[in-house]
């Protein structure tokens, strides 16, 4: 049987393709976002807190970083509603990707802050910087810097993770695109331009990530 | 509310299915292990046109969604006429995109190794596959264990995505169970467990093996 390519499979929704596209970036995004802060916030209560709070968050992480996103996601979306928490397609993908990252992001920020050197730190106390100043002004600016390649790799990792969303029934480009071939029975054109449209993705992310990476890198010390 | 009763009722269903799980962990290791060791000499290949031939399929199985991959095996395979049991299917998709993830990581355990080792043994008289297998394999395998345990803890995990083609694994049982008894919270939170208990025996021998390894 010879495949045959009908673009206007394509054309007759761009609409909805566009809009797919739009919702899957805007997912990426918050996802992001959360995960970022979330996981911030984790990596600072590591440093500050006791032996207590350091093994619940680290039940935390080990819990997100060890299941599938595809179950944090079904928890969250199909059995929230048990515990009285109904969230919206869209919502419940957002906070479960941002939740899913932010154990990741935490784990790089750790890292971060571990691998400033001791001596900075030591220094900026002789200068009796406070605690929180060594963080603000000696750590966080370095860390930043050191870490740039594992965020990018992490956004990009959760870029993909977003095409998980489309099983919970959220409006975006996989969800779109599988649906418009099941509609059409055009299963070539609709999983060929699923596959660009990620490859583009991707490929953009890991420029911005290297360009940052370059634009950052001579901060770093030598 | 939350019952532990519907969550202990789930386990055994839920273990029971975790064969699958770990049958298609193994086979996606194993076979992509196998095409990863294919794909990292295209890689390292001198021929410009093979090592691009390399980077272009780590590209795309990196740069696409395992989803995405999975619906393209699913969907695409039987249109243009290729039929094969959705497992048949699922095993040959994880298999072929965990391969990109391993090649990498293979990759740089191999350009790791000090290029002097290499020219040492050829003074020695040692041929090149002897070279290979008895100086550089063992050095990348010990160098990159970590990653590797890391990438099959992210196999188990990647896994799950084979219930959307509707293999009986951990997370279509678990769909299977909240179905069933309409609970979903349990059984879902049940399969997180089983998961936990895979990945947490993982990286534990993980961490046994990088230990012993250490030592040699």
């Amino acid at each position: 049987m010879a495949i045959q390519f009908d673009p206007s499979v394509l054309t007759d929704s761009l609409p909805a393709l566009a809009e797919g596209f739009a919702t899957t970036i805007a997912v990426w995004i918050g996802g992001v976002m959360i995960g970022m802060v979330i996981g911030f916030a984790i990596a600072l209560l590591q440093i500050f807190c006791g032996t207590w709070v350091r093994r619940f968050l680290r039940v935390y992480i080990e819990i997100f970083r060890g299941t599938p996103f595809l179950v944090q996601l079904f928890v969250l979306y199909y059995g929230g509603p048990s515990l009285g928490l109904s969230l919206e397609p869209l919502t419940a993908g957002i906070v479960g990707l941002g939740l899913y990252g932010s154990a990741y992001f935490a784990e790089a920020f750790r890292s971060g802050f571990t691998s400033v050197p001791r001596g900075h730190i030591e220094a900026a106390e002789c200068l009796g910087f406070t605690r929180l100043q060594v963080i603000m002004r000696v750590q966080l600016p370095q860390m930043l810097v050191i870490i740039v390649p594992a965020l990018t790799n992490l956004i990009i990792v959760l870029s993909k993770e977003t095409a998980v969303l489309s099983v919970v029934t959220v409006p975006e480009l996989t969800f779109v695109l599988t649906g418009i071939g099941s509609e059409r029975f055009a299963f070539v054109e609709t999983l060929l331009a699923l596959c660009v449209c990620y490859l583009a993705l991707v490929e953009l992310a890991s420029r911005a990530g290297q360009w940052v990476e370059v634009r950052v890198g001579r901060f770093l010390t030598r | 509310m939350f019952s532990l009763h519907a969550l202990l009722d789930a386990l055994p269903y839920l273990i029971k299915a975790a064969q699958a799980t770990v049958l298609i962990s193994l086979v996606g290791l194993v076979v992509g292990f196998v095409v990863a060791i294919a794909v990292c000499s295209a890689r390292l290949s001198k021929n410009r046109f093979v090592s691009k031939l390399g980077g272009a399929y780590v590209g795309f199985f990196r740069g696409v969604p395992l989803l995405v991959q999975l619906l393209l095996t699913y969907y695409f395979l039987p249109f243009i006429g290729i039929n094969v049991p959705p497992l048949v299917a699922a095993a040959a998709a994880v298999s072929l995109c965990e391969a990109a993830y391993l090649a990498e990581i293979l990759r740089g355990g191999f350009i790791g190794i000090p290029h002097g080792q290499l020219e040492a043994a050829q003074l020695l008289g040692l041929s090149r596959l002897h070279a290979v297998l008895r100086i550089q394999v063992p050095q990348a395998l010990r160098m990159t264990t970590p990653s590797l345990v890391n990438e099959m803890v992210m196999l188990v995990k990647a896994s799950s995505l084979i219930s959307v083609v509707g293999v009986a694994d951990i997370t279509r049982t678990a769909q299977n169970i909240a179905a069933s008894t309409y609970r979903p919270l349990e059984a879902y939170v049940a399969a997180g467990l089983v998961y936990l208990v895979i990945n947490g025996a993982l990286s534990l021998a993980g961490h046994r093996a990088e230990r012993r390894m250490a030592r040699a």
